[in-house]
């Protein structure tokens, strides 16, 4: 048996000592230790390997060359972004007409049916105009574009071309001090911002980790995308003829995303800089040969995990919120029904802002699920005026224009769409990832704060200059 | 290692990595590179002899196998794929945990021969915590299509431990590999396992602190590897340094 020493010295106060070393240089020992182990592998290697390589390098690394380069990389980065878009935009337009003049259709009839029951009038609202409606809402305007955006963006992924995103962002992370790695958590944002928290697990000092959770909300996620898509395409590509309209609109929500993207990275830095300071960890990144897509796994994961698991939630969430709704709309104290109050009570705020009261009430009711905004604000237009049914978008454009909405109002709905508080799903991540709740009230108040200044200024300048 | 060792190394494996092993087997941790044809080689060491479980308190799988040679048997241990244990991730935390309080009787580093020198990181930095390495240079079949040779004897000599080059595949070479696993196993291989030279600013501060960690932890583990997490402002590392030594040093003063 071995004698016992008894130690002289505690862990601790070599700690400490080793603390103070490691201050003492600026650049951290982590990046030399690993620079120097990759030093010493290349000398052994070069001792030991001959390659007889004359022929072309792979089709692997003339890709990468190609996408990962300081030239390229970013550009194509952004045309494959856009060209998603693009094809979402596009693509969703039709079968989103086409399902709502379905499931309107049934509305009637249900209307027909409930009239036949002797239902009374109430029932009838609360159940068919509040609840139903909003739900045919949610599912004809979500579905679609979900369904389009998922399998491309899991066809990115299943390519392989996901890590090199990763690869090319992965420095301007580093000049953020955040980790390369939030990328990918920002990606599973574009999901669902609750996923994109939980996926912060993967970073792994608790620093960056907490920078990649208070930021993962300035990624459009999927709840939100659909009334980005809307707007945009209704007033957005409304500017130009009807040619180029899906052009310009994917290029706006496009430049959306950059904004988001910009703005994590400002916020990175920030919070890098103020009250999350410390060093960056090194991390190595692998780029895995591409693969062959296998399009079986992609719908089935695309379609089943994700388009089915947001539509449901969104759809357990927009039956109540359609209902009360429904109900604030409907029941009167003197002249205004409950939500004119609410929304005349919001409206100077939102006017300062560039919205309407309507929009922020809709933008406040929707904490639950970003999904539910535009139901909520649609529904909240029409029960205040005359019914309207609603097929295309191009009735859309027209009650949001009969409400006084100008260019203003949808730039200003877009960016306080991108920058606002993350419903209470994420919060709820949020919470149990940071196990905080000042992180998590930062998590709400970071974007709230952001998302309120630059719609102030955006609204102030325009009406200053006499823009609108 | 002594009966007493072997006991007290039993408990541990059971106690912190809760692996069971029957007395007398020895155990083999199974590290490299993702996509290396590590399962492949794990697969054709360990045939059926196999199950899978999760590490204690961690959500990584961990799978475990058997095999027997020359009347000894042979615990072997999956470790997570990573492409270093510099512990940045959960995954190269366990593996490293494993390597460096498990103190398996050999740990086999499987590297890919296509891509030896970005593999050879890992191998160097398990040289670092024990001299008990084996490297395994895999899809040996491969590197010879993409017309990369690979001098073994030379590449065993700058390292210095055994090489053994394979194509796990094909069954090639997994012999040797046996035999190797068996030679240091029994504790009839010596190794001089190259260790890394860092550039001067990190040699200095290394030299500042070893001597002052040999004289806290003894030789549980090696002073200038230690040095070097510290270095590295490792935080898990030190939580681990004191979730495993810790105990140990109680239970020796309390048998004191």
């Amino acid at each position: 048996m071995s004698a016992v020493i008894k130690p002289m010295i505690t862990l601790k106060e070599i700690c400490t000592e080793a603390e103070r070393i490691r201050l003492t240089t600026q650049n951290s020992f982590g990046d030399k230790i690993v620079s120097d182990i990759y030093v010493n592998a290349e000398k052994i290697a070069n001792r030991t390997i001959t390659k007889n390589t004359s022929e072309n390098p792979s089709l692997d690394s003339r890709l990468d060359d190609i996408l990962t380069s300081r030239l390229f990389g970013f550009p194509i980065m952004l045309l494959l972004l856009s060209g998603i878009f693009w094809l979402t935009i596009t693509g969703a337009n039709i079968p989103s007409e086409m399902i709502g003049n379905v499931l309107f259709a049934f509305q009637d009839q249900l209307i027909i049916w409930f009239a036949l029951a002797g239902a009374p009038d109430w029932l009838t609202g609360v159940l068919v105009l509040g609840m139903y409606r909003s739900l045919a809402w949610v599912i004809s305007v979500m579905l679609p574009p979900m369904a389009i955006f998922f399998p491309l963006f899991t066809l990115l992924e299943d390519l392989g071309y996901l890590p090199r995103v990763a690869f090319n962002l992965d420095n301007m992370f580093k000049k953020c001090q955040a980790c390369g790695k939030q990328i990918l958590t920002m990606c599973m944002g574009f999901g669902c911002n609750a996923a994109g928290v939980v996926a912060c697990r993967i970073i792994d000092s608790p620093r960056e980790r907490l920078i990649a959770v208070l930021t993962n909300n300035f990624v459009p996620c999927n709840g939100r995308f659909p009334t980005l898509i809307a707007i945009a395409t209704i007033f957005m590509g409304g500017v130009v003829t009807s040619e180029y309209e899906t052009a310009v609109a994917s290029l706006v929500v496009t430049l959306l995303v950059i904004l988001g993207i910009l703005i994590t990275f400002a916020v990175s830095w920030a919070l890098s800089h103020t009250i999350l300071k410390g060093e960056t960890s090194s991390l190595v990144l692998e780029l895995p040969p591409y693969r062959k897509p296998q399009f079986g796994a992609i719908l089935y994961r695309s379609i089943i995990d994700r388009t089915l698991f947001v539509l449901k939630r969104a759809i357990i969430m927009a039956a109540p919120a359609g209902a009360i709704i429904w109900i604030l709309a409907n029941v009167y104290i003197g002249e205004l029904s409950l939500i004119r109050h609410l929304a005349a009570w919001l409206h100077p705020f939102a006017y300062a802002i560039g919205l309407d009261g309507f929009i922020l009430l809709a933008f406040i009711l929707g904490l639950p699920a970003n999904e539910i905004v535009v139901p909520i604000l649609l529904m909240s237009y029409l029960s205040s005026g005359q019914m309207l049914e609603f097929d295309t978008l191009n009735d859309l454009r027209n009650i949001l224009i009969d409400q006084g909405w100008t260019w203003l109002t949808a730039v200003c709905a877009l960016l306080f769409c991108l920058l606002h508080w993350p419903c209470t799903t994420t919060l709820l991540s949020a919470y149990k990832e940071t196990g905080s709740k000042k992180w998590t009230f930062l998590t709400f108040l970071i974007p709230t704060t952001i998302g309120f200044a630059v719609c102030f200024t955006v609204a102030q300048l325009a009406r200053l200059l006499g823009l609108a | 290692m002594s009966k007493f060792n072997r006991e007290e190394h039993h408990r541990i494996m059971q106690k912190h990595f809760g692996i069971i092993t029957t007395p007398g087997q020895f155990t083999v941790a199974l590290a490299g590179n993702p996509n290396v044809g590590k399962s492949t080689v794990f697969n054709a060491l360990t045939g059926l002899h196999q199950h899978t479980g999760n590490w204690p308190g961690k959500t990584v799988d961990n799978a475990q196998g058997s095999f027997t040679y020359l009347d000894s048997s042979f615990l072997m241990i999956d470790l997570p794929g990573t492409y270093s244990i510099l512990a940045h991730t959960v995954e190269e935390q366990v593996a490293r945990d494993f390597i460096c309080f498990g103190k398996p009787d050999a740990t086999l580093v499987v590297l890919d021969a296509t891509c030896l020198e970005r593999n050879l990181n890992l191998a160097l930095q398990v040289m670092e915590i024990t001299p008990h390495v084996i490297v395994c240079v895999n899809l040996m079949d491969e590197a010879i299509k993409k017309n990369i040779t690979i001098n073994i004897s030379a590449l065993q000599k700058e390292l210095g431990v055994p090489v053994i080059p394979t194509a796990a595949r094909n069954g090639k070479g997994l012999d040797s590999l046996r035999h190797a696993l068996y030679e240091m196993s029994i504790g009839i291989t010596h190794t001089t396992p190259r260790q890394i030279h860092y550039s001067p600013e990190v040699e200095r501060a290394i030299q500042e602190l070893t001597p002052k960690i040999s004289r806290c932890i003894g030789n549980a583990l090696n002073p200038r590897w230690v040095a070097l997490r510290l270095l590295d402002g490792d935080s898990a590392f030190i939580d681990s340094i004191t979730h495993y030594l810790d105990l140990e040093n109680n239970r020796k003063e309390l048998a004191v």
